[in-house]
Formats: C-alpha cells, structure tokens, sequence
C-alpha cells in the first residue's frame, strides 16, 4: 500500500517527473540535425537558444544537445527558436495508443 | 479587564484586528473601502499594531497579498465592501483552495450598478460557493467577538472566514461595545501554525495543475486529484460547523458573551410565528417581535449568523415548532428569492416543519428597515396563513413595485 496524500492543499516537493511522464502526451518530436546545430558543428558551447527557450527544461545543454523525450511534450518552441533551423518536429507512430 | 468604549462597526473590527496580533494587513485603500483599513494604517503608522500594512492597486491584488503572507506563515487581515469584494472573487476561492486560515471584515453594501454606497448583503451573499465560512453580525459587539473567534476557527479548520456587518447600520453607528483585554485575547488565540511549512530548504510546488484522477508522485505517494482536494474543502466546511459552536461556547466561558454559534434565538420559546434574518435586520426583528407579543401574536427571532457553513441541523430545531415563518433578507438571487428562503426551505425537507415561509427583501441599497415595517408585515403574513391562503410570492418591503 502505498502512503496516502495528507495535504489539505495540493502541494507537491518539486522533482523530475512530477507531473508524470509527460513524453505520452506528444504529437511531434523533436529532431536534432547536428550537421546544423551550432554547439555540434563549432564544437564548443554556443548558443543553447533551444535550452532557454524551452519551457519544460528538458533540453540538456551540453556540445551535443539532447532532449529528454521521457518528458519533452512535444511543444516545437525549440524548433521555432532554433536559429540554424537543426530542429524538425516529426511526427510520432502512435504506439502508446 | 474588559473596558466599555463606545465605538462604531468599524471601530469594534480594527480593535479586534489588533487584540489577535495580526501580522499583514493588505487593502486597497479607496472606494469601496471603509473608515476600517484607515484605523488599521493608523495603528501600524502610530506603532500600536506591529504588522506589515500592505496598500495594493486593487481589492484583487489585497487578497492575493493575504494568500502569499497566510501562506508563509503570518497572520492576516484584510477588508472590503460591495464591488470590491466581487473584483476579489476568483482570489477568493483561491484562498478557500490553498486552505488557508484568512480573516477578512465585508462591510455590506449594495452592489452596483446602478452604484450605492449604502447597505444590503448582495455582495456576501454573491459570495456563497467560495468555500469561505460567512459569519454575521448583529450588532458591533457581536463584530469584535466574531474576529477574534473567526481567526481561532480559520487556524483550526484551515478555512477562511468572512465576517459580514452591514454598513453604515453597524459600520458608522456607535455602540457600547466591551473590550477584552490583551492577556484574554491572547489565551483564547494560540499562535497560527500553517498547514504547510515552506523554507528554501524544503520548497514545495504550491497548488500545481492536478490532473482528473489521483496520481503517484515522484516520491511514490499517491496525490489527490481535482475531485479529492474538493471533497476535502467540502468536508472540512461541514466539520467546521463543530469547531465554531465549540469556539463559540469556549469564547462565552472565557468572555462571558455567548453569540450563540450558528444561530441565536429571541423569545423562541413559546413561539408560533418566528421571525428570521441575518445581521442588523435580526437586531430589529427583536424590537418587532416585542410589539407583535404586546399586540398577543405569539413572535420569536432566528438570527441566522453563519450563512456556510449553513446551519442545517440548527435551523430544523429552532424552526421545529414555528407555525409561520417570516424572513426578512438584504439581498435576492434574481429569478428566484432571497438567498436565505431557499436555503431554509431546502434544510426542512424531510423533517415535520411544513409551517409556510414567506419571504421579505428589504432595504435594498440602504433604505431604511423600521421595526414596525417589520411588525406589520408579519401581521398580514399571519392574518393572509390564518384565513387560508399560506402561499406567498416574494414581496419587496417598502418598495413601489407598481
């Protein structure tokens, strides 16, 4: 048996996944083109537009970017962000479904 | 030592602000506002209350500020009328979601438009499905008691607390009001211990979007969803009930004043005809009911002083031998009736009150309520039930209605 929630307001500690698995709500993932993308192609940090503008905080920044796609909802702002335009949203097989 | 000043509504509610040691008061500090934030600022300005006085752009902005102070701990005051507190309703059911133990004074006034600045209880009772607990005064003792209870009540039932005079009868009218001592106050009033508490070592997502159904955490606790936070309001404004009676009586032992928890009576005991109302209007139904029994018509008072949680179980006692009942309200939900006929009629289903409830509204935007109005409206309620018509649609008191 798992513990019960006491809170008489909703309140939660703050941790990766609170919210749950986000990933499942997607339609389109993003996809990274390091032939483009600024960090991979001058190998040397740089740019990271896509770190900061996303609102999941699910980008991690480093020479190869990453998105964590447990949790990346599928938003496209990293996309529309992206200056050298390295990110394509495509569309995922609906496997979960 | 309690000492007798004579004071206005307004006056009683400020002393009573100071005598429970509250932390921040934030208003907005203009129309619709009362002579109440103004003595409060004067207290903080002169060093008589140590508290946070906070002037916000709007009564909106006043409640958000008590949200975040009550929710980091301090305890809070703030104040309004009419318009005002309608522009604070979404902040409202935001205070009741958070569970958190606010005290806030509404000056009844009439809401526009058309505008008025004098009395009527549209706005409080406009406020009914906040999940706030709505208490009412009848006179401005009974505001000075009902803050200090109203805080002890918030903190153990982790609701907020409404306490609704009307103004201008009671706001700017002086009465002898009994002031209790500093000690007392503070014997009767433990310290506020919030629900949650929140430090940047152990920092909590407060009120996150809860999803439909209940979910696990990251920690692996099963959190609530919507429907159970809601559950959980609902139940704690139905246990409140318990916790202001017994607040009421403790404070009757302590202070020697008994407001009578949920409801109080006048000259009940023997009485076939009962009249009803909340705040000022139920102080002059006493006076009503004196000369309806010198003219032989066997008259009482309910004064029906919480509003929610609503006196269900009390009603259908004080109600239990009443062969007509009279209402008197300051307020009407257009299309239907005054909000407080509904409400009564809906608590005696299923019990033996079947007496007729006829349903006054009265002095709507401030118009004048005479004890005599009230006496000679009860007598053609009761001469039209005892010549067999007991049916009676709504009727505006003292109104041209053609």
């Amino acid at each position: 048996m798992k513990s019960q929630d006491k809170s008489v307001s909703a309140m939660a500690d703050p941790a990766v996944g609170e919210a749950g698995k986000t990933g499942d709500w997607r339609d389109l993932k993003p996809v990274i083109d390091y032939g483009k993308c600024i960090p991979a192609v001058k190998n040397r940090p740089a740019c990271y537009l896509c770190w900061l503008y996303c609102p999941e905080g699910v980008v991690k920044a480093g020479i190869r970017v990453e998105i964590d796609l447990t949790y990346c909802k599928g938003c496209g702002v990293c996309a529309e962000e992206c200056p050298s335009k390295a990110i394509s949203m495509v569309r995922e097989e609906k496997g979960h479904e | 030592m309690s000492d007798v000043q004579i004071i206005t509504g307004n006056q009683a509610a400020a002393m009573a602000a100071r005598l429970c040691n509250v932390q921040v008061v934030a208003a907005y500090p203009i129309t619709p506002q009362s002579q109440l934030a103004e003595i409060l600022s004067q207290y903080v300005e002169s060093g008589s209350l140590r508290a946070e006085y906070v002037r916000v752009e709007s009564e909106h902005s006043a409640m958000t500020v008590c949200i975040s102070a009550s929710t980091v701990g301090a305890r809070v005051f703030t104040a309004t009328s009419a318009n005002g507190l309608l522009y604070m309703h979404e902040q409202l059911h935001w205070a009741a979601g958070s569970r958190l133990p606010i005290v806030m004074c509404v000056v009844n006034r009439g809401v526009g438009a058309p505008w008025s600045i004098f009395n009527d209880q549209q706005d409080s009772l406009s406020q009914r499905d906040t999940g706030w607990i709505q208490i009412h005064c009848r006179d401005n003792q009974e505001i000075m008691d009902s803050v200090i209870q109203a805080y002890r009540i918030a903190e153990q039932v982790y609701a907020p607390v409404m306490v609704c005079y009307d103004g201008f009868v009671l706001s700017h009218t002086m009465m002898p009001v009994h002031i209790p001592g500093a000690n007392l106050v503070r014997s009767f009033l433990p310290p506020y211990k919030p629900h949650t508490i929140l430090s940047p070592e152990n920092p909590k997502n407060i009120n996150p979007v809860l999803l439909p159904n209940p979910r696990m955490s990251a920690e692996g606790i099963l959190c609530d969803g919507y429907m159970e936070m809601r559950y959980k309001l609902q139940k704690a404004m139905e246990d409140s009930r318990e916790v202001i009676i017994k607040t009421s009586r403790e404070f009757a032992d302590a202070f020697g004043r008994d407001n009578g928890g949920m409801l109080w009576e006048y000259r009940t005991d023997d009485a076939e005809v009962i009249l009803s109302a909340m705040g000022s209007v139920a102080a002059e139904a006493m006076a009503a009911v004196d000369q309806l029994r010198a003219e032989g018509i066997g008259a009482g008072v309910v004064g029906i002083r919480v509003f929610r949680p609503f006196p269900k179980e009390d009603v259908a006692r004080a109600f239990r031998k009443a062969k007509a009942i009279i209402l008197f309200e300051k307020s009407i939900s257009y299309g239907y009736e005054g909000g407080l006929s509904s409400e009564l009629k809906a608590a005696f289903y299923r019990t033996d009150i079947h007496a007729p409830v006829h349903d006054y509204i009265v002095g709507l935007g401030g118009r004048d309520v005479k004890a005599r109005e009230l006496v000679e409206a009860a007598k053609s309620s009761v001469e039209a039930i005892r010549s067999g018509t007991p049916e009676k649609h709504t009727s505006w008191l003292n109104c041209i209605t053609e």
